[in-house]
Order: structure tokens, then sequence, then C-alpha cells
């Protein structure tokens, strides 16, 4: 175990994480500490937005603007507005919840696990990928709220000291998952902000204007840099670091419970925890690839952003897209071996019932497509991974829509099967929470480092130290 | 499993068609001219306002009839509020009465139940009893006289009237016709005929869409006279029905059922079951009943009867009828069979078969020893069985040569109903005055000139005579809520204006009888009938029939269309009703509409799909409307239901389903040959509460059934095949819970359930369920507690059908007790599985997790907060529930806990069946028995005992409280299945 005291950046240079295994092409030679400051920190101080920023904002907060709107409807008329009924009485609401938290996995893996192995090529997109965390899962935190049928009494799932003496039943599993998510939710802000500290502060010491540095020396809580500061900083970054590394596992095992403790064919499987680890993982690095490779384009951060660091992402793809294959087998297997009629008439009828398109449909773009990201060169050509990354995101979508509605609309009794048909609110709220995420996440390009400069700083210095 | 499980399981997913949107039946608020008064001058505007105002105050008042009225089950010394009152009344369905037993909180009739002294309930009701109670509460129904469109009053009406009668006078009353339905009521009929006498040159013509007609005549033709046919099917071995649905359709249907079905519950090895032999023209109840099921052309059956005629030594059939082979070979076994049988079987002929076949059915029972055993004959309980059509005939003739100067029309809606070769509608313009009673604007209505509300049964003072004759009080449970007139004082008014109340009117009839005995007329209020005036049975003799000529169908590829009333909103009356139109109708499970139902075959041969509207083409009148693939139905038959596609109705009605009375006329009344039938390529959205597909495989444990031998022979088979694990098969605590109390069970017989639909509209009605509206259906939302699963196998052109009543299972470990976040859905000390509704979040979890999905979820706002009128209605011991909550069966708690009130006021255990659930309160079949299961001695202990007990999906160790007899049919072995 290295003390944290030696991660510190200007610590002494002979302590630094094994640096003989540490790739090369993390950045760009030439690159210095004044430059990494400027490049990065102008984006946010002084650089007019870009036309292209414009756009997209526009175009994300058009779609929250619709997302406020079917909210609006949903609160108003009910959840009778989406396709859901009975026997499908989850639709697109779940679907989504478990599709953003998901997305919301890349972030933390990427920071904390990441960063307790000692993988540095985190460095240039962790801050990037935390803020996608939180704001995928702010986005898949509305789902369980706005599918109550009585949205106004959630907090009854929360343990506290009610009047009556009411408790949440604590067999079940959507108990679980609201501390699950809650606490992931948490976690990650404070990882997140913990990790912002020493940029605000570079951003208020650099700061031309008298409201910016007021604002931002106020978020930097009094940051000054001194080794004790840094000291304190690494430890607690660290601390949280573990923190957050088991919830990056525990979240989607939880979330997974949802499904496999119900007693529904399809739901009802072992293999669920871990197979929707992977799948998170899976999606959420596929997110991360389908912000990052237009940004590093539009805002020119190619020399931080490096096709190497593409590369390994969609190695990381790669393997979890397998164990995610592996998933997929495996339920057709345990579907034929365990001799169950209800779990094999599940699977037939999610391979050839009236959903079976889109089950195919899935095989194509989680199972087929990635397969792609075994040539390199595909892996670093930015375009053709950007489609694969896309295949990947709407595949994970499609998956949990095959394992929440296919499972459900023919289960144990016949006579109650039935279809589900996503209505334009269905959509409409879906295509909302991308609005959501995506205006979060423009805010967050125009007001916030999206590259974090001290740790990038430190990458120079080893950089040089290496050049020595 | 058994040979006759489930084998292939053949249906295709039918994909329901693109979803149209249609929009929710609220369309215009009024009907034009029933409440918006057009020139309003000061007079008008004060006497209205005056009008209004004392309406605004009385639907705060509780609307007790003045006149004494008896209550029935208790008799409290005052009403306690809270506890409800039970009245004996009856209601008419097709003109007889059934006995009924009405609920009524602080006034307000909330529930109707069958009357259990009753000849024609004996404690049961079918849906259109349940159901009216609905129409009581219409806030769409008719809410004032109108004369010529406009608001006006009962004195106006009758002083106009009194002036037309008086000109008449001179004429003996030659202009003057009276247009009712069948009339059972003694009191009407008797109010007639002294209108008849002070007008003895008046008419009284009765029509009605589904009339008996056919049996009429046919009872003519073998008898010489009109005789009632009576059955005892409790009597008979074998029974053979000729297109007869007298299991739901026939006027003692519930009687029938109850008696059917006593040869059916829960078998002992050792017991004989009766054999149903059916041969129809489109799937009934009746056939998805049968042992040995014919799909026939009706208008083959004639010739079928005549062939069977022969077999069984009828010498009125001489000729030789060539029948096609399967035919064939089904009646030469029947036959067989009716001869071993002779003196124990009954033979029955549909009300939609010619004459002819009546007679020869006649002639049958005569020459197999039927008559007098399992068939008598009595006194028609009809006040005048005529034959309808008729009757209705010569009166469209007598108003084409402008010879009625006064039509007075008592219910019915003969605009939309009459035969449209009459030209009715044509001609009722041109009487003079013409009047039309009844409980909503309808299609007649808007012809005649004056519009008088009928009222309700619950709100009017009237008799009637059940098929057997018996004859019951109509005793009112609530005063006129619009005030409405009935058509006692109407005819009162013509005998002698000014007229008087229905009370009076019934009460001095009954008095005259009684010799003004008010014992015995408190007696009558309090039992629901006058004791002792059955009809007695009557001595016949078979005259020698004269059998026409039997008619040859046209060669193909000429299809036959049959006429048949709907099987929920009936000949159109009950259109308006919500919980009628919701009903999925039997077989087909469609709601909400009406379709023309094809057989699978046809269906292939035309390349047509649930949906595809088609025409049907009849002798140049033309027809579209959608078709429904109907497993069962004659390849050469389309049936096509009555009473859909109402032009003048409530909100509700609206836009429902296709009027196919175009295609009717007076020649064809029940069913046309040479009809062709052209895809048009348009699509309709139909909506039905089950969806069609193959069921992948036999061992999923939800249906049981055998035949009755391989019952005898290994009665263990239905045990044999569960795989319900032992209770200590457990990793958990098999005992977590303890009952010390009651444990609440239910059984349900599926070999003697008929497959109704009672259970649905008694549970509807008891938990303020609501109703949901077409497009709600189609997306799979429908809120029935209980639902009605149809199950078919065998073959698409003759399968079997067996029916599923499905309530909420009560399960011992249930799954959705576990996956409820805040804990809304959870066991009771007495192993109820509760919903606690303010408890409930919504999260929707435990319909996911019940596999047998029985729980319903209020997607919107389902209950209607808003209609004032429908508020009275609901039981106030049940919550209405709000949106956003899951609500489900609770095997009737507000009655296990009224039973439990009693019983602890008198310190005593609620005894078995003491205690009834809705559905179990109203099955005509007796299928559902409820009880205490952990009393060892109690009727559903017994029955879960019983070896043909099983769980639905029982190896899943729900434990389900609910549990099923596995279905026994009865082949002839001699037959081929």
């Amino acid at each position: 175990m290295i003390p944290a005291s030696q991660t510190v950046a200007g610590a002494k240079p002979g302590d630094m994480v094994l640096p003989e295994k540490r790739p090369k092409g993390l950045i760009a030679p030439k690159e210095t500490f004044e430059s990494v400051t400027e490049d990065i920190g102008s984006i946010v101080l002084t650089q007019k937005s870009p036309r292209a920023w414009w756009f997209g904002a526009a175009v994300a907060f058009a779609l929250l603007m619709l997302l406020l709107c079917s909210i609006s409807w949903l609160l108003y008329r009910g959840v009778g507005i989406w396709g859901i009924n009975i026997p499908v009485a989850w639709g697109f609401a779940i679907v989504n919840f478990v599709w953003w938290i998901g997305i919301g996995h890349a972030g933390t893996f990427i920071s904390a696990i990441l960063l307790l192995v000692h993988q540095q090529w985190r460095t240039s997109i962790n801050r990037f990928t935390e803020a996608m965390t939180l704001f995928a899962v702010a986005c898949a935190g509305l789902f369980p709220l706005l599918h109550l049928g009585r949205p106004f009494v959630f907090f009854w799932l929360l343990p506290y000291p009610d009047t009556m003496g009411l408790w949440p039943q604590f067999r079940s599993p959507l108990v679980w998952d609201v501390f699950a998510v809650s606490t992931y939710f948490a976690v990650s802000l404070i990882f997140w902000y913990a990790g912002l500290i020493p940029d605000l502060a570079t951003l208020r010491d650099r700061a031309p204007k008298r409201a910016q540095k007021i604002i931002y020396g106020m978020m930097a809580l009094g940051w000054r840099g001194s080794a004790v500061h840094w000291q304190n900083h690494q430890s607690a970054y660290l601390l949280l670091a573990g923190l957050a590394a088991p919830l990056v596992l525990s979240v989607h095992s939880v979330v997974s419970f949802d499904f496999s403790v119900a007693m529904v064919p399809g739901w009802h499987s072992t293999i669920f925890p871990p197979y929707f680890v992977a799948g998170a993982i899976y999606s959420g690095f596929a997110m991360v690839l389908n912000i990052v490779i237009p940004i590093r384009k539009i805002y020119r951060l190619e020399k931080f952003i490096t096709l190497r660091h593409l590369n390994y992402m969609a190695v990381v793809m790669l393997a979890t897209g397998m164990m995610v294959s592996y998933g997929y087998v495996m339920e057709a297997f345990m579907a034929w071996y365990s001799g169950d009629i209800f779990e094999q008439s599940m699977m037939a009828n999610r391979a050839f019932g009236p959903y079976g398109w889109i089950f195919w449909a899935l095989m194509v773009l989680n199972v087929i497509l990635p397969q792609a990201l075994w040539s390199k060169r595909i892996r670093t050509n930015p375009l053709a991974l950007f489609l694969v990354a896309l295949s990947i995101n709407i595949g994970m979508w499609v998956e949990r829509f095959v394992i929440v509605i296919t499972s459900l609309h023919r289960d144990f009794t016949p006579s109650a099967w039935g279809m589900y048909r996503p209505t334009f609110w269905d959509w409409s709220t879906l295509f909302g929470s991308m609005g959501l995420f995506a205006t979060l996440l423009f805010l967050f390009i125009r007001f916030l480092p999206m590259i974090s400069i001290s740790e990038v700083r430190k990458l120079v210095s080893e950089e040089k130290e290496a050049q020595i | 499993m058994n040979a006759s499980s489930p084998e292939k399981l053949w249906r295709s997913l039918a994909e329901l068609a693109n979803p149209l949107e249609f929009r929710a039946s609220r369309h215009a608020e009024f009907n034009s001219g029933d409440s918006e008064p057009h020139k309003v001058n000061r007079r008008d505007f004060l006497r209205l306002m005056g009008a209004s105002l004392a309406l605004a105050g009385l639907p705060a008042c509780t609307r007790q009839p003045i006149e004494r009225i008896v209550p029935y089950v208790k008799q409290p010394e005052e009403l306690v509020p809270g506890n409800p009152l039970f009245y004996a009344t009856s209601m008419t369905w097709r003109g007889f009465a059934t006995g009924l037993v009405v609920e009524s909180h602080e006034g307000h009739p909330t529930k109707i139940e069958g009357n259990p002294d009753h000849p024609a309930s004996r404690g049961a009701t079918n849906v259109f009893h349940q159901a009216s109670l609905l129409d009581l509460y219409d806030p769409d129904r008719s809410q004032g006289i109108t004369g010529n469109g406009e608001p006006d009053t009962w004195e106006n009406f009758v002083s106009v009237l009194s002036d037309k009668l008086d000109s008449q006078g001179a004429k003996k009353g030659a202009g003057l016709r009276i247009l009712t339905e069948t009339i059972t009521s003694p009191t009407l009929l008797n109010q007639l005929q002294l209108l008849l006498k002070k007008y003895p040159e008046a008419t009284w013509h009765q029509f009605e869409p589904v009339n008996r007609d056919c049996v009429i005549e046919g009872s003519r033709m073998a008898f010489g006279e009109m005789v009632e046919t009576h059955y005892y099917f409790d009597r008979a071995n074998i029974i053979v029905s000729l297109d007869a649905d007298f299991l739901y359709g026939h006027p003692n249907s519930i009687r029938y059922a109850r008696d059917f079905s006593a040869r059916r519950r829960a078998p002992q090895p050792g017991a004989e079951m009766n054999r149903l032999y059916v041969g129809e023209s489109s799937p009934s109840v009746t056939g998805t009943n049968a042992d040995h099921r014919l799909p026939i052309c009706a208008g083959e059956i004639d010739g079928l009867t005549r062939a069977l005629a022969q077999r069984v030594g009828v010498d009125a059939v001489s000729e030789h009828i060539g029948l096609p082979p399967d035919q064939q070979e089904w009646v030469g076994a029947l036959a067989v069979d009716l001869l071993e049988n002779r003196g124990a079987s009954i033979v029955v002929a549909g009300e939609n078969q010619p004459s002819a076949v009546h007679a020869l059915v006649h002639a049958i029972n005569h020459t197999l020893g039927n008559a007098g055993q399992t068939v008598t004959y009595a006194e028609t309980a009809e006040a005048q069985a005529i034959n309808q059509n008729e009757s209705l005939r010569s009166l469209v003739r007598a108003l084409k040569i402008n010879a009625v100067d006064i039509l007075v029309t008592l219910g019915g809606n003969p605009v939309f109903t009459a035969p449209p070769d009459f030209g009715f509608a044509e001609y009722l313009p041109k009487v003079k005055l013409s009047v039309h009673l009844s409980a909503d604007v309808n299609e007649t209505s808007k012809l005649c000139n004056w519009h008088i509300p009928l009222n309700h049964y619950l709100e009017s003072w009237g008799d009637a005579r059940s098929f057997d004759g018996t004859a019951s009080i109509v005793q009112p449970l609530i005063l006129p809520l619009y005030g409405g007139k009935s058509a006692h004082e109407i005819l009162d008014a013509m005998i002698l204006a000014p007229g008087r109340g229905d009370y009076e009117i019934v009460r001095e009839f009954w008095d005259m009888k009684s010799n003004g005995d008010e014992l015995k007329w408190r007696r009558a209020l309090h039992d629901g009938l006058f004791e002792g005036t059955s009809a007695s049975s009557k001595k016949v003799t078979l005259q020698a029939i004269n059998l026409p000529p039997l008619n040859q169908r046209l060669a193909e590829p000429a299809l036959e269309i049959t006429f048949r009333p709907d099987p929920t909103i009936f000949d159109g009356r009950f259109a308006n009703n919500g919980w009628l139109q919701e009903l999925p109708k039997p077989v087909t499970k469609l709601a909400w509409d009406n379709a023309a139902l094809i057989s699978p075959n046809l269906a292939a041969r035309k390349q047509l799909e649930n949906g595809d509207i088609v025409e049907i083409g009849h002798e140049g009148r033309r027809l579209r409307l959608p078709v429904w693939i109907t497993p069962g139905q004659p390849d050469r038959s389309v049936a096509l239901h009555l009473g859909n596609g109402r032009r003048t109705v409530g909100n509700v009605g609206r836009r429902a389903g296709f009027d196919v009375n175009i295609l009717r006329n007076s020649e064809a009344w029940w069913f046309a040959d040479g009809v062709e039938i052209r895809k048009t390529g348009a699509k309709y959205q139909l909506v039905t509460t089950q969806t069609q597909h193959v069921i992948d495989s036999e061992d999923r444990q939800i249906f049981r059934e055998g035949t009755l031998t391989a019952f005898q022979n290994d009665p263990e088979f239905v045990r044999k095949n569960s795989e319900s694990p032992a209770a200590s098969n457990t990793l958990f605590q098999p005992q977590e819970y303890h009952y010390d109390g009651y444990r609440w069970g239910m059984s349900i017989d599926l070999t003697a359930c008929i497959g109704c639909n009672a259970c649905i509209l008694a549970c509807q009605s008891e938990n303020n369920i609501p109703v949901v509206g077409k497009d709600q259906v189609a997306r799979g939302r429908v809120m029935h507690w209980i639902r009605l699963d149809t199950y078919f196998s065998g073959s698409a052109a003759n399968p079997e059908m067996k029916h599923q009543p499905v309530p909420c299972m009560q399960c011992e470990n249930a799954p959705c007790e576990l996956v409820c976040p805040v804990g809304a859905t959870l066991h009771d000390k007495e192993g109820l599985n509760l919903q606690v509704y303010n408890r409930c979040v919504g999260t929707r979890y435990c319909s996911n997790n019940c596999p047998y999905k029985v729980r319903r979820f209020n997607f919107y706002q389902y209950a209607d907060y808003e209609t004032p009128s429908l508020k009275p209605m609901w039981n106030p011991n049940v919550t209405v529930r709000s949106r956003g909550v899951m609500e489900k069966c609770t095997y009737c708690i507000q009655r296990i806990s009224m039973a439990r009130i009693n019983s602890e006021e008198q310190n005593r255990k609620i005894s078995d069946g003491e205690l009834k659930t809705a559905c179990q309160q109203v099955c005509p079949a007796q299928a559902i028995v409820f009880g205490d299961i952990g009393n060892p001695d109690s009727k559903v202990s017994k029955l879960k005992r019983h070896k043909l007990s099983f769980s639905m999906l029982g190896e899943l160790n729900t434990r389900p409280r609910t549990t099923y007899l596995a279905k026994l049919r009865n082949p002839n072995p001699k037959m081929s299945a």
C-alpha cells in the first residue's frame, strides 16, 4: 500500500507509482503546467462557447422542457399516460431507471477503481465521467419516483419515525434500492466535489471577473494548495475512492435484485447481480465514449484525451461486453438446463414471441457489433468507436426492455398475457431525461473544468520526470 | 395428464388491430331536446327555476318511499345508520320476473341479490339483474317529460291524452293502439283489460326483438295451444340442446343453470353425471358446457332434428333426411343415448329455431317418455302469449293506412328493434298522438310526440310473474329519482284521468284478489312472492304434426347469418350500461363492441383477421362491421349480435358496436341463408379482456380436467399430476403465520361453473369496481377483481371450451406481500391477503410478482368522484379507490366483518354458510363455495379434501387459499372425441 502522501503532486519523484508500467501517450509531450491550466481553465473562464455548445445546449434544453411537460402531465393525469398495464406493470420508467443507473457506473469505476489500481490514464477523463455519473444517477433517480402511482408519498419508502410507527417493508428489494441508489449518489457527489476543490481554487485564482472569483472562491472552500491541504485532500480522496469502489458493484447488484428476487420467469435468476454490474460498466463506458469523442473534437482536447484513452476504454468495453454476452448465453442455457417450463417458454417467447425482433436487435447491438472492438484500428478510430459505443448504448437500453417487458408480458398464467405498447409520453420521458442529462452536462462543461487540472499537471510533471 | 387434457393447443397469436385512438365516450353532454329548452319564455323559465330549486334540495334527503314497505331479512326497530336493510322485490327480464333481495344503505339501493325463496332465482341472478342497479343511477336516464321535444308536465300530458281519448269514445277506441313488450304483470293485464273494455275497438300489441314467436307457434303446432314447457334438468341424464342457450338466454335460465349443475357439482367417483349434447350455430354459454358439441348452421338444425326424431321413433317424419357424415354420426350416437334414457332425457329447441323444430322436439320428448318426467307443460305466465312479429306487423299495417290516432308505447324501442321491412320508423310519425314511455330517450322517443320517463323497477310499484307463473311484487326502494312514471300510471290515466299512483293501482288489484287481506299483502312484500301462484301443470295431447317441407341450404359459397341477443347488452336496452358494455362477452371476451363471429376456416378462406371490416350483403341490404374469429363457429354461418350500434343513446353506449338489425327482416327473423361476405380492407379496433394465443405447454398447472370415466378409473388422477410441494418443504419458517380463528378459503368447482359472468358483475357491484372504457380495456387495464378465463383445446373448428373464474388466490406464501416496499399488502390473522389502499404508493411490484395476475391498478382516477347520481350507488362499506393504488379481490372482507360483528354480538362463531362472498351468492350454478377451512366440517373444507381439488400453479408453492375442483366432462364413450 502506498501512503497517500506519496501520490501528492510535487512529492518526491522517485516515489511515483511504478513509472515503468506507466503507459506512454497519455498526454502530448509539449504540455507544460501553464499550458494545461490555460487550456482547461480558459474553457470555463475566458473562452467564448463554441457554436456547437450553443447548439447542443439548445437541443438539450428543449428536451429538458419536454421532460418538464411530460412530468407535469404525468402528475396531473397519473401513470396511465404511459403504456403500462396489467400484466406489464413496469414499463419505460423502470427500463430507463436501470439504463441510467448503468450509465452512472462508468464514472465511479473510472475514478475510484482505476485510481485504486493506479491506472493513470483515467486522469484526463475521470472528472468528466464522474460528472456524467452524477447526472446519470440524477436522471435514474427521477424514474422510480415518477413511476409511483402516488409519487407524493415516495417518502414512505424511507425509514423515518412515522407517527403511526410504520416502517418500510425491508424484505422488498425496492427498499434496498432506495438505500443503494441514494448512497451511491451521495458518495459520488462528495467524491466528485472533493476532486474538484483544487481546480476550483485554480479557477478562483485565475478568474478575470469578480463574480467568478466570488463564486469559485466560495466553492473552493478556502483551498490554498498548502502541503497539508494536499495531504488531507489526497487521504480523503483515496478514502472516498475506497468507499465508492464497492458501491460500483453493490448498486447494480441491488438494482438487479428488483428483478431476481421476484418470481417472474426471466427475472428470477442468480446470475443477475454480476451480469448487471458488467452490463452497467459496459454501457457506462459506451456513454463516456459517446460524449468524450465529440467533445475532444469540439474543444480540441485531443492532447489530453488521446487515442490511447479511447483504446483503453474500448478494451474495457470489449471485456465487459463479453461478460454480458456470457450472461445472455447462460440465461438461455439455464432455461434449458433447469427443465422449468416457465423458464423455457419465457426464453422461447423472448426470442420468437411478439417481441422477438427486439431480442435479436439486442443480440446485434450488444453482442455482434461490439466484436469489431477486437480490431485495434476500430478502437483507435474515433468515428468507428463512437458508432460502436452508440450501438452498445442503444443495445443496453434494449436489453433492459427485454428483461422488464418481455418477461412480464407473458408469465405464468396465459389468460392474463398482454402486450405493452409505449405511448408518446413514454418516449417523451425517455428523451426528456436525455435532455436533463445533456443540459446538466453542457452546464458542467461551461462552468467547471471538465478535465482535472491538478491531476493533469501531475501527469505533466511525471512525464517530465520520465524524460529526465 | 389424462387423454382429454389440453392436447394440442392451437391458436396463433391474434395480433390486435392498429391501436386506433377512439375517443373516450364523453362527447356531447346533452342529447338535444331533453334538457335544454329551446324557446324559453318568462313563464317557462320561472317554472323550470322552481322545478330545479325543488330538485336541488332532494338529493340530500333520504329518498324512502312513503308507502309501507317491509324489510326482508331483519327488522330493526328503526333504521340503524350503517346497517343495511334488505327488501324483496323483483325485476323482469324478457318479461318474466326474477325475485330479488336488494340491499339498501340509508335509503340507497346498493346491491342486488337473488331471492332464495323465489323459484326463478333461488338466490342467484344473472348479469342483467346485477347491472340493473347501474341503470337506476345512470346519469343519462331520461329526466323529464317532453312534449314534441320541449320539456313539459305530466298534467299537460294527461290533459292532451284525455282530449284525444275523448274523441276516441265515439269510435270505441278504433284509433287507439297500445304497444307493450312481453307482459306478465297481473295488474297491468287487468288494466289493459279494463282499457279494452272501455275502448272495445282498441288494440293491444306486443313486440320485443328477442321474442318467443317460434316457441309459441311450435307449441300450437304440437299441442294446438300455447303451453309453456318446463324442464327439470336435475332429473335428466341426457340433455340435448338444439341451438337453445337454456343456461344463459332462456327466461328461466337461472333456475335451469342451478338444476343443470346439480348433476355436475363435486362429483364423487361413484356418482353419475348428466350428459349434454349441444348442436348450435354459434358458441353459447350452454355450448361451452357441452360434452358433445356440434357446430351446425341454424338452418341445418331442422334437418338434424328430423333425423333425430326419425331415429327415436317419431312418426311425423317420413322422408329420408340426408345429413353430412359428421352430423349423421352425431345424431346416431345421440339417438342411442336418448333411447337408453327414456323418461330421463330432455331435448330443448332454441328460440331461434322455426316452429316445426319446436313441434318435433315436443314430439321427441313425448316419444321418449320425457313428458311428465323431465318435461312438464303448464299455462304460460305471459299475460297474453302472441306472435309478436305478427302483432307488430298488424300495427304497422294500421299505421300505414292512417288508422291509428293514438299510439301509446309502453317501454321498448321498436324504432330501433322492429324488422326493417316493416318500416315502423317511417310510419310512426303519421300517428296523431304518439306517446312513448321509456327509461331513456331512445330512437323511438325521438319519433314520438310525448316522451314519458319510465321509472326504474327499484323506484316503482308493480308486479310480475316468473316463468313458472309465480306472482311477485315489484317493491320500490327509493322514490323516483327523476319523477318518472310507470306503465300502470299511464294506463290508469287513460282509464280514469287524472290517474293514481302506482302503489294504489297495484295494491287495489291485489286487495281485490285477496279480499283486502292485509297480512297476505305484507307476507308477499316480505317474501317477495305470492305463495302458491305458480301455474299448475297442464295436460297436453300431442297432435299430428304437419311438417313443412325441409328447407335445403343454398349451395356454397352462400353463407348463413344468425341473429342472437347480445350476451351483455341484450337487445340494446342495456347499451348505456357501462358494467355490461365492459363485461367480456362469453367465449369471445369482446367488450364494448359486437362483431361478426366467423369460423377460423372461413377467416382463412376469406383471408380475414380479427378486426377486419367486412361487408355482409343480404337481399340487397349491406352492413359493414368487423369480424371476430371464433373457434367453434360453424364454417358457413356468421353470427351477429343484436342491440349494438344504438344511435340515440347516452354517453356510454355511443359509438359502441354496429347495428345488425339492418340485415334482419320479419321473414328471416333469426337466421337467413344466401348471404355473401366481402373483405373491405378497412380495420376496426375490437378490444378483448383475454388475448388469444397458443399455450406452449400442457404442463402449466392452471386448468385441470378429465373425463368422468377417467375419474372413475382413477379417482386420484388430479392429485397424481399435481406438484404442490408440502408445506414443510421450505428453508424458511414453515409456520410463519399462526391462525387461531377463522381461516378463510374458497373452492371453485370447474365442472359446475357454466361461465355465465354473473360473478364478475356481482363483484363489480359489491366492491365499487369502476368502469374504465374501451380505450383502457384495449390497454389491458380492465378492473374486474374476478375474471373468467376461457381456454380452448382440440380442433379450432370444434374445440372444447372451458371456463375458470379467477379471483385472488389469497396465497399463504403470497409473492405480492414479499415485494411491497411499504407493507401495503400483507397477511392478516385469518390468512387473508390484505391490500391497504391508503398505504399503497403504487409501485405495482406486487402485480408483477403475482403469478395469477389478479391485481388491478388504478392507472387513472377510474372511480367517478364527480357524477352526483352515481354516488349513492356505492357500497358504503368498501373504499372507493383513488388513482395510483393497487386493488384486488378481498374475499369480500366487508361481508366477513359484518358477519363477525353479528356473530360476536351473539357470542358465537360465524356458522358455515352464514357468510357468502358476492361471487358465491350470485352464482346460479353454486360453483363457488367460501368458508372457514380451519373448520374441518365446513363445506369448503370438505371440498378441499375432494379428490378433484387442485391449486392453480400449485408447484410454485404459493399455497393458494382459493382452490379448484378439476373439470370433468362426461362424453359418450361410443362417440369419438
